[in-house]
């Protein structure tokens, strides 16, 4: 039976019918629904981590005790659980072991656009790029045979346009997969550099064998048509590649690590002219010119964003692959109102944004829904790094004498994801800190999470709860506040005191995602004949709130409207209005 | 329709369903015998920002995303995201247009313009061929539940395809919830049997190909 899946759906398929037991992951965007589709079979373990260290270490750990398991996590999140992962390469496995990286070319969703395939070269494993949904759940089990044939952890990368497409996938059964007896032999599973030393060889030769395996894979596969043009590709590129080259021949790579430096030599031999296309770093290019071969890549195809059909044909019509085609061309329709994300409606981050822009501090903020806090008219945001950065940028503003305040702001996933080393070093080191954790009880950025914050397990078995008030004292904090995100008042208070004190301070700001749990109130409205359209309610960025066709007599101005079918009800428009021209109790427009 | 790929853009509002919507499309695609492949993107850009999903039907589809200029119907649930992505379209190409109009608040607390109707209008018909407007929330409404929106939108499309009404029918209440399905089957009646209005777009229909 054929059923269209998400490359994320069929991954998690895959794992299920390959046999996989073992599953985690920290969620993020493209790979965040990996984890959800592996926790509806009930025959697989899956947690969601801390952080993607965590998830690898966890799934190394279920691969040595001699389950199959995977650890999946966007591309940034094998910054994270990178260390793990070298370690592995030298360990090796057991039962088999996939990494999924779901990369994110274009950043749709994140803060670089890395190329993860770099690190199927640096840590020295072996790594498959299925490029639709098929693949992706084949590939599964492809890259466990792999990783149990070669005693290795291998690499799964997928891209935003792989995991985020769907396509028909073939359903297999579940294969039955017997556990591996696990065998305690230090020299293999401790990697101290006695007995890492000695696994380095080990790594050196498995790649040697790899090299060989890859030249006769049948997941890379030569599509002989016209040999005027040969193309090397792989993943979404490979599709794009068949949308506009039909004619050309093509080598298509599953395993984009190790290459096969044969069977490419031999395809180029054939074809009179030879291009890769491939997103983001010239990774195949440069082994195949390293191979002495003569071809072109990134002098065609753009390095930067993603590729997508139209960059492709255009770039090949530029380097007169093809000929030009008028009908492409599309109408001139001019600047258009952009329509970036914004924080929702009744969102408690807004709150705490309106009150730091009000105190003219610094902002040390952090990844997840209050990047949406940064554009315009909130605009109250200084730096964003990565994962838990906020806290160590801005311990490290304070060292070089900032002049100004600064304040860093965290969520609760985020905070135990990467925060609470941070916080370590900040107390341990009695550096002045004012910690904004905003808890809204989710992990929300990628879709409503649960996380150590909220006790909310994937399994939907009831977790523990992590106090973020009680962990910060237990670590040493002296001044830890809670306040609540609607009550502007005692949140500017509290900060201001904090502020003041010189000390490391962490206040916790409590409020629900309006996905979580919704406003019980009624909708508020404009007292229209009170209003002047000062503007002021329009600075909150609120979704709900729009110009009205009423003009105010005296400054010509456009009254405010709220749309009562989309507010919620949180209130902060009518804490911010000047002159009370804001009140609750509209009737709700039932949506 | 077995030998040629039909493309479908989706746009949308974060919130507006789009996602939902494509998914319909794509499995009445498959349900039907064709291959299918459909392209969305999650995570940061949902939060009200622009949506779109691209769905293409086929023999053989390779990718999920379709070109430029090569799209053959337009499925746009807000008045400005039809403009957004009109470069999308194929000459005398057909658009779905909903007369909803959400501003940005980059309209609200900024100096950006949200174009008026006729300059919709008037942008869209510069190179689509037909138009099928109409208002499909109140339609909605008037049916029970604006949430039906995205019914009454598919409803319409399906009108314009060769396509048995019932295999969507029976996609749609596959896919929504149970207590939602004779709304949206009446919503997508009532798209199907036609409460819109045809624009039919004369400067793209003496160029059409």
């Amino acid at each position: 039976m054929k059923v269209l899946m998400s490359g994320n759906e069929a991954i998690a398929r895959g794992a299920w019918e390959a046999g996989v037991m073992v599953a985690m992951a920290y969620p993020g965007t493209p790979s965040t629904e990996i984890l959800q589709n592996v926790a509806l079979y009930e025959e697989i373990y899956a947690e969601w981590s801390a952080n993607e260290k965590v998830a690898l270490d966890t799934a190394i750990g279920a691969a040595y005790a001699g389950q199959r398991a995977m650890a999946a996590m966007k591309h940034v999140g094998l910054n994270v659980a990178s260390e793990s992962l070298f370690y592995a390469s030298y360990t090796g496995v057991n039962a088999g072991l996939v990494v999924v990286t779901a990369d994110d070319p274009g950043l749709h969703s994140s803060q670089n656009e890395q190329d993860n395939r770099h690190y199927a070269r640096f840590a020295k494993v072996p790594m498959l790029e299925p490029a639709d949904s098929q693949e992706a759940k084949d590939y599964v089990r492809r890259a466990l045979e792999l990783s149990e044939t070669f005693d290795t952890p291998v690499l799964l990368r997928s891209t935003t346009r792989t995991a985020h497409a769907k396509s028909a996938v073939v359903l297999g059964d579940r294969q039955a997969v017997g556990k591996r007896p696990y065998v305690k032999n230090p020299p293999k599973y401790v990697m101290i550099p006695g007995y890492a030393r000695l696994r380095h060889p080990v790594v050196e030769d498995r790649m040697l064998r790899l090299r060989h395996w890859a030249e006769q894979t049948d997941l890379n596969r030569v599509e002989w048509r016209d040999r005027s043009l040969g193309v090397i590709t792989s993943g979404i590129s490979y599709q794009y590649a068949r949308e506009i080259f039909p004619t050309a021949s093509i080598l298509k790579l599953g395993m984009v690590w190790p290459l096969p430096d044969e069977k490419m030599r031999e395809f180029s031999q054939q074809v009179e002219r030879l291009i890769v296309i491939e997103e983001l770093d010239p990774f195949i290019e440069e082994s195949v010119r390293q191979l002495g071969i003569q071809v072109e890549g990134k002098s065609i195809f753009p390095l930067v964003d993603e590729l997508l059909p139209e960059k492709v044909r255009e770039a090949a019509v530029k380097a007169e692959l093809l000929p030009g085609n008028g009908s492409h061309a599309a109408p001139a329709v001019g600047a258009l109102p952009r329509r970036p994300p914004v924080l929702c409606a009744g969102c408690g981050h807004r709150d705490v944004f309106w009150v730091l822009r009000k105190l003219k501090v610094a902002v040390n903020s952090d990844i997840g829904c209050y990047a949406l806090g940064v554009l315009p008219p909130l605009d109250s945001t200084d730096t964003i790094g990565c994962m838990g950065a906020s806290i160590g940028v801005a311990l490290g503003m304070r060292h070089a004498g900032l002049d100004k305040a600064n304040v860093a702001v965290i969520g609760d996933s985020t905070f135990f994801h990467a925060g609470l080393p941070a916080l370590a070093t900040a107390i341990y080191n009695r550096t002045p800190l004012v910690l904004l954790v905003v808890d809204n009880r989710t992990t929300g950025m990628t879709g409503h999470q649960g996380n150590p914050a909220s006790g909310e397990t994937l399994s939907g078995v009831e977790g523990a709860r992590i106090d973020i008030a009680g962990v910060s004292r237990a670590m040493g904090v002296q001044r830890v506040s809670e306040v609540e995100a609607r009550d502007l008042a005692a949140l500017e208070a509290t900060l201001r005191e904090a502020l003041k004190s010189g000390e490391t301070c962490v206040v916790v700001v409590n409020t629900v995602c309006v996905f979580v749990a919704s406003y019980a109130r009624q909708a508020y409205r404009i007292v229209t004949e009170d209003c002047n359209g000062c503007t002021l309610c329009f600075r909150i960025g609120c979704p709900s709130i729009f110009k009205s066709e009423v003009l105010d007599a005296r400054s010509g101005r456009q009254k405010a409207w709220i749309d009562p079918a989309s507010c919620v009800g949180c209130g902060l428009c009518y804490d911010v209005c000047a002159r009370q021209a804001i009140e609750p109790g509209a009737e709700k427009v039932l949506a | 329709m077995k030998n040629s790929t039909i493309n479908f853009l989706l746009a949308g509002v974060g919130g507006q369903g789009t996602l939902l919507a494509s998914d319909i499309v794509a499995e009445v695609g498959l349900s039907v015998g064709l291959d299918v492949k459909k392209s969305e993107v999650h995570g940061m850009a949902q939060r009200g920002g622009a949506v779109t999903s691209h769905v293409r039907w086929g023999e053989s589809v390779a990718s999920p995303l379709c070109e430029k200029g090569t799209v053959d119907y337009i499925i746009a649930q807000e008045m400005l995201e039809a403009l957004r992505w009109l470069d999308y379209l194929r000459p005398a190409g057909t658009v779905i247009l909903s007369t909803q109009q959400l501003p940005p608040t980059s309209t609200v607390f900024g100096s950006d313009v949200y174009p008026d109707k006729a300059q919709v209008l008037s942008a869209v018909g510069q190179i689509a061929g037909k138009i099928l407007l109409l208002d499909a929330l109140e339609i909605a409404g008037h049916l029970g539940n604006r949430r039906m929106a995205n019914s009454v939108l598919l409803g319409a499309l399906s009108s314009q395809l060769d396509v048995d009404p019932h295999a969507w029918l029976s996609v749609i209440e596959d896919k929504v919830p149970p207590k939602h399905k004779e709304n949206n089957r009446k919503a997508f009646v009532a798209g199907r049997e036609g409460k819109w209005e045809i624009l039919h777009a004369p400067n793209a229909l003496n160029k059409s190909t």
